[in-house]
């Protein structure tokens, strides 16, 4: 027992390093060497879809492992997205207020805007507002023991409601013109210069990896395999002696949060943020990158994530007027006949494909369990011979 | 090649011959568990006067129940005579309309399913119900694991204590060599018995099993069979079962429940026996004794 088990603990812990070395590696390149081949604007929607990348995560995390679908992440993306855009705003002489406010005849600043003038609150808010909202959200659903599709409807619902409120409130956030913050300044520098610009990207970057290690942390240990107990079998998991509404709760938090920093991010890559974030539509494409990548891989929903948006972007600069049609045809395609999305793809056709063209095939066979009746039978057979 | 090897030395080890060792093991394994260690509370399980109606269809009327600690007790009756119902309520899936559910002495009225397991009360499904996309390992960790709460499950490791009960489980249970591949790939029976070891890792006190040996071999259901014996050693064990073959191999006392009560209880001779039981039955308990 102790003989096979050892070297099969070094390679997983080789796997370890040499997966800590790539994703290293892998950052640095992108972070170092995309500023010098691509053109500005590019690397700018690198950026973005980098941030996507992270809301990607979140939504792997409570989709993919946890089995939830929620069609409601606008909410925090977007959350997270106005926290930024609201201490952006606020970078003005002493006493002025954002130009706005004064378009709708409103003299003092809400008072729920005063503490985003600090960096180190709105740095925090833009995690932790969206984990509370969604926390709050989840303790109520869950609680109730309401899953599945009625789980999806309710988010989406939820979304509605906010997208309302915020589209609504012009004389507390602007309502539907939502908040400008290229023409703002963080630190004193312009948001929209280039130098503000690649410090956005190479946060990105830092911060998608940041995501990426937690969810790993998260997924991969006994908490990651409550998880997918959850997914499967929730009941069963009761009958263990766990509370599931717990696990759940934090998961969607942290689904939250994670969708929280990639709005903020987003916001300052794009220069806008505005209620149609929390459009239906954006939140149902959310869970398509996931759906394309591969669910609960997390190397999915980043890859997933980059080549859905690379896909828009291209077919939109060439074709306008087909990226709708060819989103719905991808969601019809991945959920008909790739239920686990490129990942799986890749893992259980294409490299199988390959390791059998190449000659590594390995053969794996259990022993089944014996049946001592057989076994009986047969040594009986033998004897009479 | 080596692993064969290992394979087949582990298989002669665990031959017939080693077999009532092996069951002797999964008892010693199931940590923590003196025997009769209620001894202070004279029953371990009090049903009294429950009844459970589900918009005015009594599953359970009136039914009043109560077990020994220790004891291996067998409920048999027929289709919709609220065997799973009974279950059900026991491990806080269902709530009682009327009437009180005790567990060593403690109401478990408005208690959760979780707060229920952690008591001590573990249950086995109809058909098995382990975790398909996790290994038999971690099937078996998730239940061993003391801590169950968030906190827990995210930074405490895993003592090495548990680690050796988990390696003595899959061992009983005829695992090691499926120890880390998915619990999706085995078969029906392997389930059934993945099962029965997730039961016994999180070590409760009552054991309640529902029809344990449906859909596995003769030899399997023989194996099953003594694998109960040698549990109710040291825990409480509640079965409900229709093989009445089965039944037969491992019931000391039987209580029959028939349209939501107790029809009557003892041991299988005077089960069997009892006229009320028979016309239930509908004469197919002269069947099995023939």
């Amino acid at each position: 027992m102790t003989a096979t088990s050892r070297p099969a603990r070094n390679i997983w812990k080789n796997r370890r390093t040499i997966e800590a070395i790539a994703i290293v590696a892998i950052a640095l390149f992108v972070a170092f060497a995309m500023p010098l081949l691509l053109s500005e604007f590019r690397l700018k929607l690198l950026g973005r879809f980098l941030s996507f990348a992270i809301v990607a995560l979140g939504i792997d995390l409570i989709w993919g492992y946890t089995g939830m679908l929620s069609l409601g992440h606008g909410i925090f993306f977007a959350l997270g997205g106005y926290a930024l855009a609201m201490h952006a705003n606020l970078q003005l002489p002493e006493g002025q207020m954002p130009e706005f406010f004064t378009l709708y005849g409103v003299d003092a600043l809400p008072a729920f805007w005063k503490p985003f003038v600090s960096f180190p609150f709105t740095a925090i808010a833009i995690f932790t507002i969206p984990a509370i909202v969604a926390g709050f959200l989840g303790y109520l659903i869950f609680r109730n023991r309401i899953r599945g599709v009625y789980f999806s409807i309710l988010t989406q619902a939820a979304l509605i409601v906010f997208f309302n409120f915020f589209n609504g409130q012009q004389e507390l956030i602007n309502g539907t013109n939502g908040l400008k913050t290229d023409t703002e300044m963080m630190f004193g520098v312009l948001m929209s210069s280039p130098e503000a610009q690649m410090v956005f990207f190479r946060v990105s970057v830092l911060l998608l990896v940041v995501g990426y290690v937690l969810c790993r942390w998260l997924t991969s240990g006994r908490f990651g395999r409550l998880l997918v107990a959850i997914r499967d079998d929730e009941s069963r998991v009761r009958f263990s002696g766990y509370d599931p509404t717990g696990f759940k709760v934090l998961v969607f938090a942290i689904s939250g949060a994670l969708a929280g920093i990639g709005g903020a991010l987003y916001t300052a890559q794009s220069g806008i943020i505005t209620p149609s974030a929390m459009e239906v539509a954006t939140s149902i494409e959310m869970v398509i990158w996931v759906a394309v990548g591969g669910r609960a891989t997390l190397v999915g929903a980043i890859v997933g994530t980059l080549i859905v948006s690379y896909a828009r972007t291209f077919l939109s600069e060439e074709f306008p007027a087909v990226w709708l049609f060819f989103q719905g045809a991808l969601f019809l395609l991945v959920v008909t006949s790739l239920p686990d999305g490129l990942v799986g793809l890749w893992r259980d056709t294409v490299w199988p494909w390959v390791q059998a063209r190449l000659g590594l095939t390995p053969q794996v066979a259990f022993p089944g369990m014996t049946d001592p009746g057989v076994e009986l039978e047969k040594q009986e057979i033998e004897s009479n011979k | 090649m080596f692993s064969t090897i290992v394979w087949r030395t582990h298989r002669l080890l665990l031959s017939n011959v080693e077999r009532p060792r092996r069951f002797a093991a999964i008892v010693a394994l199931s940590p923590d568990i003196p025997l009769n260690p209620y001894s202070f509370v004279s029953k371990i399980l009090e049903i009294e006067n429950l009844t459970v109606s589900f918009d005015g269809f009594k599953a359970l009327n009136n039914l009043t129940f109560s077990m020994e600690p220790g004891e291996l007790r067998t409920i048999i009756g027929p289709n919709g005579a609220g065997k799973t119902t009974f279950l059900d309520i026991i491990t806080g899936k269902v709530q009682p309309t009327e009437g009180t559910v005790k567990f060593k002495g403690k109401s478990l009225a408005k208690k959760s399913e979780h707060a229920i397991a952690q008591l001590g009360i573990g249950r086995k499904f109809q058909t098995p119900r382990v975790y398909l996309n996790l290994t038999p390992r971690e099937n078996l960790e998730l239940s061993c694991n003391r801590t169950k709460n968030v906190i827990g499950s995210l930074f405490r490791k895993q003592s090495s204590g548990e680690r050796r009960t988990i390696a003595g489980l899959l061992e009983t249970i005829g695992l090691v060599a499926k120890a880390d591949i998915q619990a999706g790939l085995l078969s029906h029976g392997e389930k059934q018995w993945l099962e029965i070891g997730m039961l016994v890792a999180q070590s409760p006190d009552l054991l309640l099993v529902d029809e344990p040996v449906a859909g596995l071999t003769d030899e399997e259901t023989f194996q099953t069979a003594e694998l109960l014996n040698s549990l109710a050693q040291s825990h409480s064990i509640i079965v409900i079962e229709h093989d009445m073959e089965f039944v037969r191999e491992i019931a000391r006392q039987v209580t029959v429940l028939h349209q939501g009560s107790v029809l009557c209880e003892g041991d299988m001779d005077s089960v069997q026996s009892d006229p009320r039981v028979i016309e239930v039955y509908l004469g197919q308990s002269e069947d099995e004794a023939a």
